[in-house]
């Protein structure tokens, strides 16, 4: 019952603002992860999706601008590549990205809804994940169906749920067999999650003690207030609660280790952004449209990090980050 | 005033404590030490609170438990199982005082 007081300056406040009222700068740091988004298209419309990814999305990564990716992650001297999407596997030539990738960057990881893996078309795919080691970092939001189904479309967790002990048997999230699997998952409305290391328990009793899954962590997001559940909150009334919710819980001790300050986002056309969040905002990195081909190398340590109010769902309470929470 | 309760009031709660400060500290620190993880998690409590504020009738505290609930990582079918709980206990406290009755009923009867 014991609620925090929100007054108007959190209710309306920008995230600059925020971080000038904490004396806090929010600039890059070095540069450890290029993150890819090979494009929208997905076969699900999930419901709190921040680029509103779905069917009819034409947005992809052409083989051209893969190339330029390779060359990016190459010239960078990145740690990890993070493929993501949309649905990655319905983007034609990802196996040409990921094969590229792995040659220039130690760790590439693929997220993946699992729903999208099931096509026989994409059983290679899974076979050069394996081959490459790839990280496998797939949604997984809630331990029930009903919540699954309502959040992701009817029958998605029964399939998510078969994908996960097809990836189990191919060695995927097993103790000792280097193919690691990652959950993510994110609040199923207008609230935020739960820890992440208590969360990861009870998915672990869940899934390993109901349906015998096996996983290796689990990242849990908040939701983004941007796109599909930007709409959704605006239509159902939720939209200034929940602003003003993630604002009240900002943490000054979160901003450190936000994933923006070691990260670089890539669209499907080449364009660069600070995170994937911005990318769905519109906002470039640093504020000004760079194309990928005319980096010469990572973005210099100290420049600009463009931010708007939706940064306040990477801060709130322990912040998340593209691995997670950050700290408690 | 309009109605007796207020959602805002919930926001406000903390001011409760301008004209006896000392005493809404200790209320407010005691609370917050109440629902941290302990011997029992800050999932499992809150849905004791919920379940209690449903018995209290207090749609204050039934708006923030919901909410602290789905918070701590609870679903739908956990927080309505544990309002049965409370349900069945208060439905029971009822119909135990049956035995009272029965009592009386023998007492007085041929």
């Amino acid at each position: 019952m014991v609620a925090m007081k929100m007054d108007a300056f959190l209710m309306e406040t920008e995230f600059k603002d925020m971080l000038a009222r904490q004396g806090l700068t929010l600039d890059r740091g070095e540069n450890r992860t290029l993150q890819i988004n090979v494009g929208y298209r997905c076969d699900l419309a999930c419901r709190h999706c921040h680029l509103a990814a779905g069917p009819t999305r034409g947005e992809l990564m052409t083989r051209a601008t893969m190339q330029a990716v390779i060359a990016y992650a190459r010239r960078g001297g990145f740690q990890v590549a993070d493929v993501t999407g949309g649905a990655p596997e319905l983007v034609p030539d990802l196996d040409y990205l990921l094969t590229g990738l792995a040659r220039e960057v130690p760790q590439v990881m693929l997220r993946t809804n699992l729903t999208a893996l099931e096509d026989d078309r994409r059983g290679h795919l899974l076979e050069i994940c394996r081959q490459l080691r790839i990280v496998l970092v797939a949604s997984f939001p809630a331990v029930t169906a009903a919540q699954v189904d309502a959040q992701r479309g009817q029958g998605v967790w029964s399939r998510s749920v078969a994908m996960l002990h097809q990836l189990n048997t191919l060695g995927y999230g097993l103790p000792d067999s280097g193919l690691e699997l990652h959950l993510a998952a994110n609040p199923g409305g207008a609230f935020l999650p739960q820890g992440q290391a208590a969360a990861e328990r009870q998915f672990r009793r869940e899934l390993a003690g109901r349906l015998g899954l096996a996983f290796n962590h689990l990242f849990i997001f908040a939701n983004m207030p941007l796109g599909r559940f930007r709409t959704w909150l605006e239509q159902s009334g939720n939209a200034q609660d929940y602003m003003g919710k993630l604002t009240a819980a900002f943490n000054p001790q979160a901003v450190d280790g936000l994933m923006c300050r070691s990260l670089v986002s890539v669209a499907w056309d080449g364009i660069l952004y600070d995170c994937d969040f911005n990318q769905a905002a519109n906002l470039p990195m640093g504020g000004v449209r760079r194309h990928i081909n005319e980096m010469d190398g990572p973005p210099e340590a100290g420049s600009t990090i463009a931010t708007g109010r939706h940064c306040f769902a990477c801060t709130a309470g322990a912040g998340f980050t593209c691995g997670g929470e950050i700290a408690a | 005033m309009d109605t007796y309760y207020d959602p805002k009031d919930l926001g406000r709660f903390q001011e409760i404590g301008k004209d006896a400060p000392e005493l809404a500290r200790k209320f407010f620190a005691y609370y917050g030490e109440v629902f941290a993880e302990g011997a029992l998690s800050a999932r499992e409590k809150a849905l004791i609170g919920l379940a209690v504020a449903h018995t209290v009738q207090c749609p204050y505290c039934i708006d923030a438990y919901t909410v602290a609930c789905l918070e701590k990582g609870s679903n739908l079918e956990e927080m309505t199982e544990a309002l049965h709980v409370v349900t069945a206990i208060r439905g029971g406290a009822s119909l135990v005082h049956g035995m009272q009755m029965r009592r009386q009923v023998e007492k007085l009867s041929l």
